[in-house]
């Protein structure tokens, strides 16, 4: 299976990553190089194979629902590009 | 004091009890060379006042009695651990700057030991590669030079500054992280020993995230026991990583035995690969022989979708990471570009702008294969073949108790050289196949090639068995003889 030119964009556009037309022309052969590589898994016989989700058998643990963090707002907001008001500034989402 | 960063951690560990030098000695000759040794380009970040403000409460305390394990030990940390206060990049430019209001469990379980921390080591950009070439602040110049040649070398990756700087003793140990071999090859390749033990000994908390079901947090060191002494003091249960095994972490060090009498050693004959140099193959037929001398009885094993395992990893690795990648998005912290109308175009742009060219490539696939319609021709497949791949395992240990093969199929090659990503991924051809069945694995030091240039061997434990992986390893180590350490060239 290859891609085009097309759905290279459109997965730029879900990864949300902006690409000039040469990035994305450049990305083409190189993504199909690596598809094409991956695509011999095509080979192996998995009927009646479960996927794989964890890799040492474990049960995921539950813990009680009570807050037992928080009241760091000046922690959390300390990275931020932009803050204001104690939230995290960002540009105009609707328009 | 400048042979005390020619010693192992076990021995400064027992040289500052028995008061031959004080902590402060130990931090002042590290600091010193790593302040000398910025050509290796192996620390991105250098916090010398915190290695001696740690080595002066030390000396305090070793009057009193009872030390934390690691009292008068200063460590590297690869700059994927999160440290409170100290810039935390993960070698990538969408971080630069990034000071984390919290510190990484592995990293506080060290401090707790009583570590100082000598600085941040550089590494592959989000742990995206096998030479550290993808790091936004330059590539890590290996200590090692082929014989008779200037050319510089990549120490491999992605911990490639903590094997540079363990190498070139500017850090008597490191911490590493291992996705797909990002500890063994490096090591590998900078003629040290490095461990990743089972997924989930290692809390994962603090760790910036690259694949989740992968990523283990390892140490990297000159000796077997040193990287023992480490493990200890890095694993443990942490209810914060939903991940972590809720189990003690066993005396790794106290169980320390070379004597493997009793013991199968499995020889996997899916790793005869052509293209390996045949002084690979040499170093592996060689360590089959010690470990015989050790008493182990070796055992042909067959794992059967050993060719799958990188693919199945080139599927499973990159599409986690385009989730885990998700976040950086330039709202809570990192990069921003600014100038931009809509929050979309803010995504896109400050995406475009701090992420580098491998990590884009990665996410781009992991995009590609979890996207409706290719879904389950790729990621399940890709499970499905994990599977597969861990039963293999399963099956090979009922026959051998611990396996054996090289670490990687070349040794460093040199910085520039490999263009294509593909080529790049297949150094982790031996590597992977632990990574993806979630099981312990080191890389120790077996000899110098014809360039001489280090070579690795490299051993695989069942599930939470890194103590045969170790002793295995030490009983490597003792008949190796490897003391060859890199010429000082900077």
């Amino acid at each position: 299976m290859t891609v085009s030119p097309e759905q290279v964009r459109h997965i730029a556009k879900l990864a949300r990553i902006a690409m000039t037309d040469d990035e994305l022309e450049r990305l083409v052969p190189e993504l199909n190089n690596i598809l094409g590589w991956v695509e011999q898994l095509g080979e192996v016989d998995t009927d009646g194979v479960e996927p794989l989700a964890t890799v040492i058998d474990q049960k995921l643990r539950l813990r009680d629902d009570v807050v037992t963090d928080g009241n760091i707002r000046d922690k959390i907001l300390a990275n931020a590009p932009e803050a204001q008001h104690g939230f995290f500034a960002v540009p105009k989402v609707i328009e | 004091m400048s042979e005390l960063t020619s010693k192992t951690i076990a021995e400064l560990r027992d040289g500052f009890r028995a008061g031959e030098f004080t902590a402060i000695e130990i931090a002042e000759s590290y600091n010193s060379a790593v302040a000398g040794a910025r050509s290796l380009n192996a620390y991105t970040v250098e916090t010398p006042d915190h290695a001696l403000a740690v080595a002066a409460a030390a000396d305090k305390a070793r009057g009193n009695g009872d030390l934390p394990s690691l009292a008068g030990i200063p460590l590297g940390i690869k700059d994927l651990f999160a440290t409170e206060g100290v810039d935390t990049t993960a070698g990538s430019r969408i971080l630069k700057g990034f000071r984390p209001p919290y510190e990484s469990t592995v990293t506080a379980n060290l401090r707790r030991a009583g570590a100082g921390m000598l600085g941040k080591l550089n590494m592959d950009e989000f742990a995206m590669g096998s030479s550290n070439e993808t790091s936004a602040y330059g590539p890590v110049i290996s200590p090692w030079r082929r014989k008779g040649s200037n050319v510089g070398l990549t120490p491999g990756g992605s911990s490639g500054g903590s094997a540079a700087a363990v190498a070139a003793c500017i850090a008597p140990g490191a911490t590493g992280t291992d996705t797909g071999g990002s500890i063994r090859q490096p090591a590998a390749f900078a003629g040290i020993c490095g461990i990743k033990p089972t997924y989930g000994r290692c809390s994962r908390w603090g760790v910036v995230a690259f694949a989740s079901s992968l990523d283990q947090a390892g140490p990297m060191a000159r000796s077997v026991r040193d990287c023992a002494i480490l493990l200890e003091a890095m694993a443990g249960f942490d209810p914060k990583d939903s991940t972590s095994l809720e189990l003690p972490v066993p005396k790794w060090e106290a169980g320390l035995s070379s004597d493997l009498k009793g013991k199968r050693v499995g020889i996997p004959k899916e790793y005869r690969i052509d293209g390996v140099p045949a002084e690979i193959d040499a170093l592996w037929d060689q360590g089959i022989e010690w470990l015989k001398d050790a008493g182990a009885v070796p055992v042909e094993i067959s794992l059967p979708h050993t060719k799958y395992a990188l693919p199945t990893y080139y599927i499973i690795a990159p599409a986690e990471a385009s989730s885990n990648l998700a976040r950086y998005d330039g709202v809570r912290y990192g990069l921003r570009v600014e100038g931009v109308h809509t929050l979309d175009d803010m995504y896109g742009a400050t995406r475009a702008a701090g992420f580098g060219e491998e990590v884009k490539r990665r996410i781009m696939i992991g995009t590609y294969v979890l996207s409706a319609g290719f879904y389950d021709a790729y990621f399940t497949k890709a499970q499905k073949v994990r599977a597969l791949i861990k039963q293999d395992f399963r099956n090979a240990f009922e026959q051998c108790d611990v396996i054996l093969t090289p670490t990687a199929p070349s040794a460093a090659f040199g910085i520039g050289e490999t263009t294509d990503p593909l080529a790049m991924y297949l150094n982790d051809v031996f590597a992977v196949p632990a990574s993806l069945a979630g099981l312990p694995a080191m890389s120790v030091p077996g000899g110098l090639d014809g360039q001489g240039l280090p070579l690795g061997l490299h051993l695989i434990g069942n599930e939470l068995d890194e103590q045969i992986v170790l002793n295995a390893g030490l009983a490597i180590e003792e008949r190796a003889g490897f003391t060859a350490r890199p010429e000082k060239w900077w």
